[in-house]
């Protein structure tokens, strides 16, 4: 899970790393108690979990506490790259002298942990290690080990900070390593970390993302999808394995690498899908029906493949969930040709199964190829 | 042949009283794998299915000789089977767990590195050797033992493939795992493939995120002399989006199908645009060989 900008300065906070002081508003009114209240020159930056913010007109200085509930209401509500903005973090705004860049993060490709440390920061960066990558020191992490006070200041000295924040600024790679693995972060950045006129380092922005398989045991800040996708929470709340995509083809299967390709094999049948949702192994009537129940509520879809190979689950079992699941969803399973291909242990029993039920939505067709063409056919009839 | 498992492999189950340890076990059983215990801490003495049930992995391997351990435990002890695993110097745990703390992981994963102990997973759906051992959750009856070797992050896929080409039979499929880090990649399976007598062929199925494909095409380039088919998942993924596997993420330009289809067609890999055009790939190549 992502966290907003307020969110990871609370960690940030909590685990020692100077942030600007400040609070998050959800109305102008809010904005403008806040600035009164830090008395002095505020910024109101847009929370939203999304770069280029500052591009988009999210991040608004403002003098005085009147400015600040002007800033607010021209940024509430402002769509940023297509998410709503609800709240605004005002703080006090600090006039960096430098910017640096300091992060955190899994390295994949080694299996470990990787530091990555610039005297040049404030850029997008991305934008960084393409323009100057020399500028961008990376530095493997022991997963073992972690980063103590001599790991956090060769990492600074390596990229090449100035020597008088140096220490300081090692300080807070400590502190935002703790962050890491105090909480179980896979992310943990800040840039701009910056110097600001009067000598003080401080994260002036921040990014954390967490891992949700370590949930159970941390306190985690409230799951902030209150305005995401409407089916998107919809599926989430039944536990579906679901994400919205733009076309009108409904897409179930079982397993992760088998949905995402079928999604590419209705792409290639000349339409587009219109979610990814995997049921997982067991497909049981019940997830069936949930399954089907979003996506046949989805406004956008014309037509609904089902593609199944039964591994651990026999496909009568899958076709027997399928029955059960139409029944469960009346009229509703009836709106839209749902086209199923059922493969693998027990095909045969399955198929059986669905010919004798003759629901009328329901066609089937044996192979995963042929079953993306028809899917598609229908939905770009329908279109 | 085949590799890192065969029918002289002894298997032990850590978490085999649990609900999905049993199912498992008595599923690897019946696919003719020499289960010879079971591990949960202070059931040991016990006997779980006719199979003897031990306290602590060194008791089972020092009583029955196990040399390869498949984990089920919750992902919350997780870590600590497998370090137990680990110190008792077991050859090959395969740790089918979804859902396992990525700091977890790379504590295991970075003291397995500097053991003997070899890891598949986590998140995985484990080895199979058709007709001599199954170490995991693929169904043991979908393929007989054959001559193509198969390696891939996605469970389902796998037996996908396994089934359009159960024809001709496969010597040894790995299901690596889905998640950002895992212990056996791509790369040491096409290693242990290539210098398999008992493989003729292999068939690598990979999915956007990361750039385990592209490393592989590069190993691939310079190592690889038997004929390699390949297929990757997640065309019309979207960037920033996580598509069931923890690890199946675009980020940026970076991690995308294209760019390790493009990557493997360099170093001359067919490379398949659906799964059953994958299986036809592999069958015009071993007809021509």
């Amino acid at each position: 899970m992502d966290l907003f900008e307020h969110q990871a300065k609370e960690l940030f906070a909590r685990y020692g790393v100077p942030v600007p002081e400040g609070a998050v508003a959800a109305t102008p009114e809010e904005a403008r108690a806040i600035a009164a209240e830090l008395a002095g020159p505020v910024v109101v930056k847009a929370q939203v979990k999304t770069g280029g913010r500052g591009k988009a007109g999210g991040i608004k200085p403002a003098p005085g506490p009147a400015a600040a509930e002007d800033a607010a209401r021209a940024i509430l509500g402002m769509d940023i790259k297509g998410h709503l903005t609800r709240r605004v973090l005002v703080e006090v705004a600090n006039v960096p002298a430098e910017e640096y860049y300091a992060a955190f993060l899994v390295d994949r490709a080694a299996g470990s942990f990787l530091a990555m440390c610039s005297a040049s920061g404030g850029m997008e960066i991305e934008e960084l290690a393409v323009t100057d990558p020399g500028a961008l020191v990376k530095v493997p992490i022991d997963p073992l080990r972690g980063v103590d006070h001599e790991t956090a200041t060769f990492i600074v000295t390596e990229a090449g900070l100035p020597a008088d924040v140096a220490g300081e600024a090692a300080d807070i790679l400590v502190g935002l390593w703790k962050v890491m693995a105090g909480e179980d972060a896979v992310l943990v950045e800040v840039n701009p970390l910056a110097r600001t006129a009067d000598g003080r380092v401080l994260a002036l922005d921040g990014k954390v993302t967490l891992d949700e398989n370590a949930d159970y045991r941390h306190e985690r800040p409230a799951d902030d999808t209150v305005g995401g996708d409407d089916l998107e929470s919809r599926a989430k709340a039944k536990g579906l394995n679901y994400v919205k995509l733009d076309g009108s083809v409904g897409v179930i299967g079982n397993g992760a690498g088998l949905v995402m390709s079928t999604l590419d094999v209705v792409a290639q049948a000349g339409a587009k899908p219109a979610n990814f949702l995997d049921i997982g192994g067991g497909a049981s009537a019940q997830v069936m029906a949930d399954g089907l129940g979003v996506i046949l509520s989805d406004p956008d879809v014309k037509s609904v493949l089902v593609n199944v190979f039964g591994g651990i689950t026999a496909c009568d079992a899958v076709a027997d969930g399928i029955v059960a699941a139409l029944a469960t969803l009346g009229e509703q399973g009836a709106t839209h040709p749902i086209v199923v291909r059922l493969d693998g242990n027990n095909a045969e029993a399955g198929r059986r199964i669905l010919d004798q039920a003759a629901h009328p939505a329901v066609r089937q067709v044996p192979t995963m190829d042929g079953a993306a063409e028809e899917a598609a056919r229908l939905a770009n009839a329908a279109a | 042949m085949s590799i890192f498992l065969s029918k002289d492999s002894r298997v032990v189950v850590q978490g085999m009283t649990g609900a999905e340890g049993g199912r498992h076990t008595a599923r690897m059983v019946t696919a003719g794998t020499n289960v010879v215990a079971g591990v949960t801490p202070g059931k040991g003495g016990q006997v779980h299915q006719g199979i003897p049930v031990f306290s602590s992995v060194a008791e089972a391997m020092d009583s029955t000789g196990a040399d390869v351990s498949v984990v089920f435990v919750p992902p919350r002890f997780t870590k600590g089977a497998v370090l137990e695993a680990v110190d008792a110097g077991i050859g090959l745990c395969v740790v089918i767990t979804e859902g396992v703390p990525v700091h977890d992981s790379l504590e295991f994963l970075t003291l397995a590195g500097q053991s003997t102990t070899r890891i598949i997973g986590p998140n995985c759906p484990g080895l199979i050797s058709p007709g001599a051992s199954n170490a995991g959750i693929i169904p043991a009856d979908i393929t007989a033992p054959g001559r193509i070797g198969l390696v891939s992050k996605s469970g389902t896929l796998t037996y996908q493939l396994m089934y359009e080409l159960r024809d001709i039979g496969f010597s040894t499929a790995v299901g690596i795992g889905g998640d950002p880090v895992i212990g056996t990649t791509h790369i040491d399976c096409l290693k242990a493939f290539q210098d398999d007598p008992d493989t003729d062929a292999i068939v690598m199925i990979g999915e956007i995120g990361g750039d385990a494909e592209e490393r592989a095409a590069a190993y691939i380039e310079k190592h690889v002399t038997k004929p390699v088919v390949a297929y990757v998942a997640g065309f019309t993924a979207p960037e920033g989006k996580t598509m069931g596997h923890a690890g199946a993420i675009i980020s940026g330009s970076a991690g995308t199908a294209q760019a390790k289809k493009e990557a493997l067609e360099k170093v001359g890999v067919s490379v398949g645009r659906t799964p059953s055009e994958t299986a036809r790939l592999m069958r015009a190549l071993l007809e021509a060989a």
